[in-house]
């Protein structure tokens, strides 16, 4: 039961980060249909900078819970700076051009981004600071989950719930909605597209880079490449929950987290990811638009 | 005098102080990444401020460029007058004999007579630009005429491979019975790919073949006992050339002509099937899936041949490249392997054969020839990569949509039209 409950918690906080980043995906491809492979460098530049940021930090003297918000701060801040800008370099100009072009740009942004880390910082595994503390109240279930879990979990539902209003309630968050539903339309009412389109980048990279921290904190280690795989896992998971629609990012890393932790306990960890794009496939036979994506009938 | 003087004065100091900006935006950007270098053992921390200075002084210019090129993108006032002086050369080295006679015999003779002018090593490199060209022209088939993306095009590539690399080792089979079966069964994959797709669309297409993809190199990685696991398979026999015992760099040669010979192959074949019954359902099926099924056109068969005969090329190639490394094993198919392919349809121009042959030029060499820059190499090769998507996204080569025109010359083929979409 203990290894189940493992398991279980595992899952569960994988699939948050899972979550946290597919969250980016699945907004950005709502409004303007682009898988934005750059996504995971994004991660991976939150995880980097809160090391970095840790790092000088710790030299001041500072420590603790404070050391954690004000990096995890400053990672969030130069994420979504960089998703920004990112947007501005290589999407925007591509706003009109055939569909795959901004994809190959998001590729080569990708390839860009990696190196541009590797050089400047190193190509070895970084160890990473360990930001929290084990909680008190935490002891007694530590074997089966802990303390960082549970902060990673915990974050992820804060999150989740933040961003559901924000887009549910805020002016902001309706004009994303209208913009994702039709863009010209939007235009006409006044909605200003390029402010909309810059705002959910910004947030997206934002949210990917409290992921970056959380799963570094975790993990202790990161290196340039992170971001590539969790990149791919996390876009399984907007389109395994069907893109577009944020509680089904939110499912859909959650059940990736699951299998992948389950297939890694139960049956062999060599075939984690076969299992995880094995059940995409498999669910994407049944449900062609995703556990929660609506199905659209083509209008002739 | 001053009011002519001051707008022109005007516009410039903004133009300056808009580059200051930007120049100080990416200041503060890199500034952690680049200045700030933690060495995690001795918990120090090394300051390179000369960095942000030069990216300082790197932007500012360049920001001018940025929007002198953007500029010219947008309003297109000079550049409509380059297009139509490109599409002026174009037609004009396209249509007239003359001139695409002997340019098309001074290249054949160059691509001929190569081997022997350049080295072994650039050979080599040749050799992988025209297996990237393939495989251009085979992803072609199924993204720049079918209109499906696909993300895991490397699978069909390992399949030959393996096909090729495990036949080898077991039974002693050669390269030239090899080739067709592994071209085969990499078509067999495609079909196997294509069944559970067959109702996905765009993006969930794309997520699904990716995975597929990773599947594959993964079981690769994993199953030892059948594909020997990360240690991969050595001693793959090279091409058979009548029994004759040639030396490592006579090989070469050989596989170079072997290349050239398949390159051809596939420009052949390719342009023949773009232009038949066939091929012009896989670009009915891309412009308007419904349109196309209400004109009887059988969706499912389209698209599995779409994706078997992409695949089939992918299976001669990854044939070609087990008999050119003699060693293969699954790190050589990753998913970057697809995107690199993807990039060489897209960026040298969707649909357009002499589009990809550039693309995967661009893409191959530039790599190869940038080993100058040694580790800025996979920098520029992202940045670039951006670069052209940014200011020619309809890739370099625009492909020639092709006009039926009315008139007596162009009848006969009107009526070849008319033939042909009735039957």
């Amino acid at each position: 039961m203990d290894y189940f409950l493992e398991l279980f918690f595992g899952g569960l906080t994988r699939g948050s980060i899972y979550a946290l980043i597919a969250l980016g995906y699945t907004m950005v491809y709502g409004i303007i249909e682009l898988i934005n492979f750059a996504h995971g460098e994004i991660y991976m530049i939150g995880a980097f900078t809160a090391l970095i940021a840790a790092s000088a930090l710790s030299l001041l003297g500072l420590n603790g819970p404070a050391l954690l918000i004000l990096a995890g701060l400053i990672a969030v801040i130069y994420s979504a700076a960089y998703g920004y800008t990112i947007e501005k370099i290589a999407y925007k100009p591509l706003r009109k051009a055939q569909r795959l072009s901004p994809l190959i740009s998001a590729i080569g942004m990708s390839i860009f981004l990696q190196n541009y880390v590797l050089l400047a910082q190193t190509s070895d595994f970084l160890s990473f600071p360990t930001l929290v503390d084990e909680f008190a109240f935490m002891e007694p279930v530590s074997h089966i989950m802990r303390s960082s879990e549970l902060l990673i979990v915990a974050t992820t539902l804060v999150c989740t719930v933040l961003l559901t209003l924000f887009i549910k309630f805020s002016r902001t968050g309706k004009a994303m909605r209208a913009t994702a539903q039709d863009k010209t339309m939007a235009m006409l009412l006044g909605i200003n597209i390029n402010r909309v389109i810059s705002v959910t980048f910004i947030i997206g990279s934002g949210l990917a880079a409290i992921g970056g921290v959380l799963i570094s904190n975790h993990i202790g280690q990161i290196n340039f490449y992170i971001g590539f795989i969790a990149g791919i896992k996390a876009f399984t998971a907007a389109v395994l929950g069907g893109i577009g629609s944020i509680p089904g990012a939110v499912l859909g890393g959650l059940i990736l987290g699951w299998t992948e932790s389950f297939a890694t306990g139960y049956v062999s960890s060599d075939y984690e990811d076969v299992f995880a794009f094995g059940l995409l496939v498999f669910i994407l036979i049944f449900r062609p638009a995703g556990i929660l994506g609506r199905s659209s009938t083509d209008k002739v | 005098m001053t009011a002519q003087i001051s707008p022109f004065i005007r516009r410039a100091v903004s133009e300056v102080v808009q580059s200051l900006l930007v120049s100080c935006w990416f200041m503060f950007l890199t500034f952690p990444i680049m200045v700030i270098k933690v060495n995690p053992l001795e918990r120090t921390i090394d300051w390179q401020w000369m960095r942000l200075v030069w990216i300082g002084v790197a932007v500012f210019p360049l920001s001018f460029v940025w929007r002198y090129l953007m500029r010219r993108k947008e309003h297109g006032g000079a550049q409509d007058g380059e297009e139509s002086w490109q599409k002026r050369v174009g037609d004009r080295l396209r249509t007239d004999r003359k001139i695409s006679g002997p340019l098309l015999a001074l290249l054949a003779v160059f691509v001929v007579a190569f081997p022997f002018m350049f080295s072994s090593y650039q050979t080599q490199i040749m050799i992988s630009a025209l297996m990237y060209v393939m495989l251009g022209l085979g992803l072609n088939i199924v993204v720049g005429l079918a209109g499906l993306l696909d993300l895991g095009y490397v699978a069909f590539y390992a399949v030959g491979a393996y096909s090729y690399a495990l036949l080898n080792h077991h039974f002693g089979l050669g390269f030239w019975p090899a080739l067709p079966l592994g071209a085969g069964l990499a078509a067999v994959f495609g079909i196997l790919l294509g069944f559970p797709v067959l109702r996905l669309r765009g993006d969930y297409l794309a997520i699904v073949t990716l995975g597929f993809g990773e599947i594959i190199r993964l079981v690769l990685e994993n199953w030892n006992a059948f594909s020997f696991g990360p240690s991969g398979i050595a001693g793959i026999s090279r091409p058979w050339f009548f029994g004759a015992d040639l030396s490592l760099g006579q090989h070469t040669v050989f596989l170079y002509f072997i290349v050239l010979i398949l390159v051809g192959f596939t420009i052949l074949v390719v342009n023949r099937l773009r232009n038949s019954r066939i091929g012009r359902a896989w670009i009915a099926l891309r412009e308007d899936e419904v349109a196309c099924q209400a004109m009887g056109i059988d969706k499912t068969r389209t698209k599995l041949t779409a994706f078997a005969l992409g695949a089939t090329w992918a299976g001669f190639v990854g044939c070609v490249f087990a008999a050119k490394t003699t060693f293969i094993n699954p790190a050589s198919f990753t998913f970057m392997e697809s995107a690199i392919i993807l990039s060489i349809v897209v960026l040298g121009g969707m649909g357009s054969i002499i589009g990809v042959i550039v693309g995967a030029m661009v893409l191959i060499l530039l790599p190869e020839y940038l080993r100058a820059f040694s580790e800025y190499r996979m920098l520029v090769f992202g940045a670039s990569m951006v670069l052209i998507m940014v200011f020619r996204p309809q890739g370099i080569i625009t492909g020639v949509k092709q006009h039926y025109r009315f008139g007596q010359k162009e009848s006969a083929q009107e009526q070849g039209e008319r033939d042909a979409a009735s039957a």
